[in-house]
């Protein structure tokens, strides 16, 4: 396949994630609803909020800075580009290799940065109480990430997405290192996408909340773009546990027709359903945890992601 | 060489100039113009010297028959650029900051001083000479430290540090004592041909991490420094933490690459431990303070504590003859000073600039600086994130090769460091998210939110000057991010002389990406991901501004609800911090908090307090002290002894003396 076809799969691969992306949310929404024998938003609502907010005017706080007007932008690209790198339907694209596991971490620590950043710029006590809490549960979830990076890329030879993919789809098999990165994967991705247990994305206005707390005082099409990101950090932590835990489907280095394209995204689509089945079912299982217990799950998250690492010199056969 | 050495000439010119010219108004930009000139040719200097065969020039000054033997090799000159750019960057931010030094002639005599000794140290080719710089290089930043000795503080602080000087340089004299032997040729290269005796490579290892780890602000011997960096004006600051710190480095790097041998497997364990607990350790520290300046040297220890991993990864690395992953780990380590020189310099530079403007270094009486001082929060916004180690800003890429570098790790033949090595990562991605989370909270509490303070609300933009330098270290910081290769080409040769390996020239790689090892193993590119942001950004940006609706109205801020309270509602740095204080500090530093609530009716406030223990100077100094003080007074009797026991004793020490020597040589 020449340049050009490399170039539209790549185009392809970040227009999938930013328009499935609000879906996924309003997906995880409808399920959970109806888990609790509700009736539920439809899923489409999330595109109707954004819509809705995306005609709404700004209302800016006084005293905020040009950078409460750009972070909104800038979260949002962040995230989006750390997605982009993110294997869905094709291992080995284009862009895959400017940016390893390592740096999507780091885009997302930066599109963090800057989150907690702009909650302090409006100079009100809540942005505060949002950005501490931040902070300190990604102090314990950031490394925990690391160590499964870790663990994955130490038995895969590679840090590179695309490469431990491949690894994982063709070489893999089950160990427990793995096992015990998947937990530890999944906690994090639970702590950093503000989901129950750590933090409860349906409420406002409660002295437990972190993420939505951050964002109190945007509004109009800013708000919309943070709610977008937020909605892709979700996807991008589905895609990741997909695409390194349960790798089928995925058309790995060498391609193959249109039909087996149609058969990959299908599989896609499928492994985004389960997980957010898997997500309301949970978030309805279990309740949200008081803000300092957060510590003792990510500090759990950690420990696997470490002694995952360490099986993997015990166990042998690296 | 000559060109060089009468650069560093200069600089001492300079200060007898400066002695002689103080008082006269136009002292401050003589010296400091002629430093940056002078520092700017020696940093060009450098920038050449590097890939060039080394070269050598013994004066006869020094020791008799030794001479002072100067050489200028890779390593040298790496460290060169860095003494140097960091110096020029300093003397063109000094130009503005200096003029409102109340006493410029407590300042002034000793700046160029400190540059010259520190160019001398790096490029010393001699244990005397290099002994020689080093002690001055302490002096002259001692006299700095105690600049404004009425400050409350400094002159505790330039007491401390004297005494950790000087007990580090007792280390590295006994260190080069045992590197030389018994015949004692101090020049470099006798020592290089000298081997160390196997029993004493641990000791000799030992004294050279107290010797220049103790200067570094390695963790435990690392008390001085927030003490110390804090108390002199803060153009010193910047060039203790981003250049004096890293001639420490330098010394270290040279002792155990270069003189002390090959190494063994297990001298990179004390590295490793000790520069793993010093990045967490420094960042936590960090976390604790409100000063802004001790936040950022208690950052500086951090970062040393990442350099020093790195090291001891590329000693480890060597010590198995894997000589592709001891350059990738030595490379990181060397860009990482490289970074930490570029973005350290400009969060002092911004400390400076709100001394200045507010006239305070207390984070808790700013805020809303952003909006008064809008190119020096530009430029100490990136510079936050590139020390916080974000893409796409330099600190990234080298914290991204340290990463990669504990990749490797694994091909290491001993079980020992494949055990230890994944723990040391967990302590490094553990200070890389609480360095972010330092960074937000001295960021955001100082110039976001609304000023708490009538100082912080009337502050104003500062000189020109000042501004040149920020903005133009703080964009090299995006430079460098942003074309990390050829950074890692230009530390080539150093990798090459001091492990004999190299990691791929990334030149040759396509579309300027950098790979630790080999392409298919992992990538980065700084350039791509910044141009895929920027697109992303400006799509999303353009799209909504054509869709969207782009009414803005401004208003006074929701707050849910609540009326305005007053900028002193805001959440504060440390209650910012306490979160993090009760998860990490509880365990740490004994972190607790007592509330005194009165009861109802009672008019008494309300009252916190919070009480952090050190655990250095509880456990390992106060116990020195104790120490120090008895022997002391037992000492104390000898001093009322009759002449006869006097000669007694001196007769015994000779015999004992020459025992010694008799059974060493």
């Amino acid at each position: 396949m020449g340049l050009i076809g490399e170039i539209a799969l790549q185009f392809c691969q970040m227009a999938l994630v930013v328009i499935l992306a609000p879906a996924v949310v309003g997906l995880v929404r409808k399920m959970k609803a109806r888990l609790q024998r509700r009736i539920g938003p439809p899923v489409l609502q999330p595109y109707r909020d954004l819509r809705r907010l995306f005609g709404k005017e700004v209302v800016l706080p006084e005293n905020a800075s040009w950078l409460f007007r750009v972070a909104p932008y800038a979260i949002f690209a962040l995230t989006w580009v750390a997605v982009a790198l993110v294997p869905t339907f094709r291992t080995g694209l284009l862009f895959s290799w400017c940016g390893d596991l390592i740096a999507i971490v780091a885009l997302l620590g930066a599109a963090r940065f800057l989150q907690a950043l702009v909650a302090l710029d409006t100079g009100t006590s809540f942005g505060g109480i949002g950005s501490s809490r931040e902070v300190m549960i990604a102090s314990l979830a950031e490394p925990a990430m690391i160590m499964v990076v870790f663990t994955v890329a130490l038995a895969a030879g590679s840090s590179q997405l695309s490469t431990v993919a491949d690894f994982m789809a063709h070489v893999g098999g089950l160990r427990v290192s793995f096992a015990m990165a998947l937990v530890a994967l999944i906690i994090v991705a639970l702590a950093e996408n503000a989901r129950i247990p750590v933090d409860n994305p349906a409420t406002h206005l409660e002295l437990t909340m972190i993420h939505e707390a951050m964002l109190l005082e945007y509004s109009g099409r800013h708000l919309a773009m943070i709610e977008w990101a937020t909605a892709l950090k979700l996807l991008l932590y589905i895609s990741v546990i997909g695409c390194i835990f349960f790798p089928f489907g995925l058309i790995t280095t060498g391609g193959g027709g249109p039909l087996a394209y149609v058969l990959a995204i299908a599989a896609y689509l499928f492994k985004v359903i389960v997980a957010s089945l898997l997500l309301a079912s949970l978030e309805t299982a279990i309740a949200k945890m008081r803000v300092f217990r957060v510590p003792n799950l990510t500090g759990i998250a950690l420990m696997l992601g470490l002694l995952g690492t360490l099986l993997l010199f015990v166990s042998g056969g690296l | 060489m000559a060109l060089l050495l009468s650069c560093v000439a200069g600089d001492l010119i300079l200060s007898v100039l400066a002695v002689i010219l103080s008082g006269w108004r136009y002292a401050t930009p003589i010296v400091y113009g002629g430093t940056l000139v002078i520092s700017a040719i020696l940093s060009g200097i450098a920038l050449f010297a590097v890939a060039q065969s080394p070269m050598s020039i013994t004066l006869p000054l020094g020791l008799p028959w030794l001479g002072a033997h100067f050489r200028l090799d890779a390593l040298a000159a790496a460290f060169l650029l860095i003494v140097n750019f960091g110096g020029a960057g300093v003397s063109l931010y000094a130009l503005g900051y200096g003029r409102h030094e109340p006493e410029p002639g407590r300042v002034l005599p000793f700046y160029p001083v400190f540059l010259a000794a520190m160019n001398l140290v790096v490029i010393a080719a001699d244990a005397y000479s290099f002994l020689l710089a080093w002690e001055l290089m302490s002096l002259a930043s001692w006299a700095l430290v105690i600049a404004r000795h009425r400050t409350n503080g400094n002159l505790r602080a330039g007491y401390i540090y004297l005494l950790m000087a000087s007990a580090g340089t007792f280390a590295l004299l006994f260190c080069f004592g045992l590197l030389a032997g018994a015949q004692g040729n101090y020049a470099f290269a006798a020592i290089r041909a000298h081997h160390l005796a196997p029993s004493l490579t641990g000791l000799a290892l030992a004294l050279a991490l107290i010797g220049a780890g103790s200067k570094a602000g390695l963790v435990p011997f690392h008390v001085w420094l927030p003490l110390a960096h804090p108390a002199a004006p803060s153009h010193v600051s910047a060039l203790m933490s981003g250049v004096m710190t890293k001639v420490a480095i330098y010394a270290f790097i040279r002792i155990v690459f270069d003189l002390m041998g090959p190494p063994q497997w297990w001298w990179s364990v004390a590295p490793l431990l000790l520069g793993g607990a010093t990045a967490a350790l420094g960042v936590l520290y960090a976390l604790m303070e409100t000063d802004i300046k001790r936040i950022l040297a208690y950052s500086t220890i951090e970062n040393v504590g990442i350099i020093f991993i790195a090291i001891g990864l590329a000693l480890a690395f060597k010590a198995s003859g894997l000589a592709g992953a001891a350059a990738l780990a030595l490379t990181a380590a060397l860009f990482h000073v490289l970074n930490h020189m570029l973005f350290k310099s400009v969060l002092f530079f911004g400390a400076g600039t709100l001394i200045v403007s507010t006239g305070t270094r207390d984070i808790e009486k700013l805020g809303g600086l952003i909006n008064r001082l809008p190119y020096s929060s530009a430029a100490v916004l990136a510079a936050s994130i590139a020390i916080s180690a974000l893409p796409p800003f330099n600190g990234f890429a080298s914290e991204w090769l340290v990463f990669q570098s504990i990749l490797v790790s694994p091909q290491l033949p001993q079980m020992g460091l494949k055990l230890i090595v994944p723990g040391v990562g967990v302590l490094l991605a553990l200070a890389a998210a609480l360095a972010a989370a330092c960074f937000v909270r001295a960021f955001g509490i100082t110039y976001l939110g609304r000023p708490r303070t009538p100082a912080a609300a009337a502050a104003r933009e500062v000189d020109r000057w000042s501004l040149a330098a920020m903005l133009g270290l703080a964009a090299l910081c995006l430079f460098v991010g942003l074309f990390p290769g050829l950074a890692i080409d230009w530390l080539q040769p150093v990798a090459s002389a001091m492990v004999s390996g190299r990691m791929p020239p990334q030149s040759s790689i396509a579309w300027l990406s950098i790979v630790p090892v080999s392409a298919s193993r992992s990538s980065y590119n700084g350039l791509l991901l910044f141009g895929f942001m920027v697109a992303a950004a400006t799509i999303a940006a353009a799209m909504v501004h054509r869709f969207a609706s782009r009414a803005v109205r401004i208003a006074p801020f929701w707050d849910c609800g609540y009326p305005n309270l007053g900028p002193q509602v805001q959440y504060s740095a440390t209650s910012l911090s306490q979160p993090i204080r009760r998860v990490f500090g509880s365990v740490t530093f004994g972190a607790h908090e007592t509330v005194d609530m009165p009861a109802p009716e009672d008019p008494r406030p309300a009252k916190l307090v919070r009480t952090i223990r050190d655990p250095v100077w509880d456990f390992l100094y106060a116990p020195i002290a104790v120490f120090i003080d008895r022997a002391a007074g037992l000492l104390n009797h000898i001093q009322f002894l009759t002449i006869r026991v006097y000669l007694a004793m001196v007769f015994v020490a000779l015999v004992a003396l020459l025992t010694v020597l008799a059974l060493w040589g």
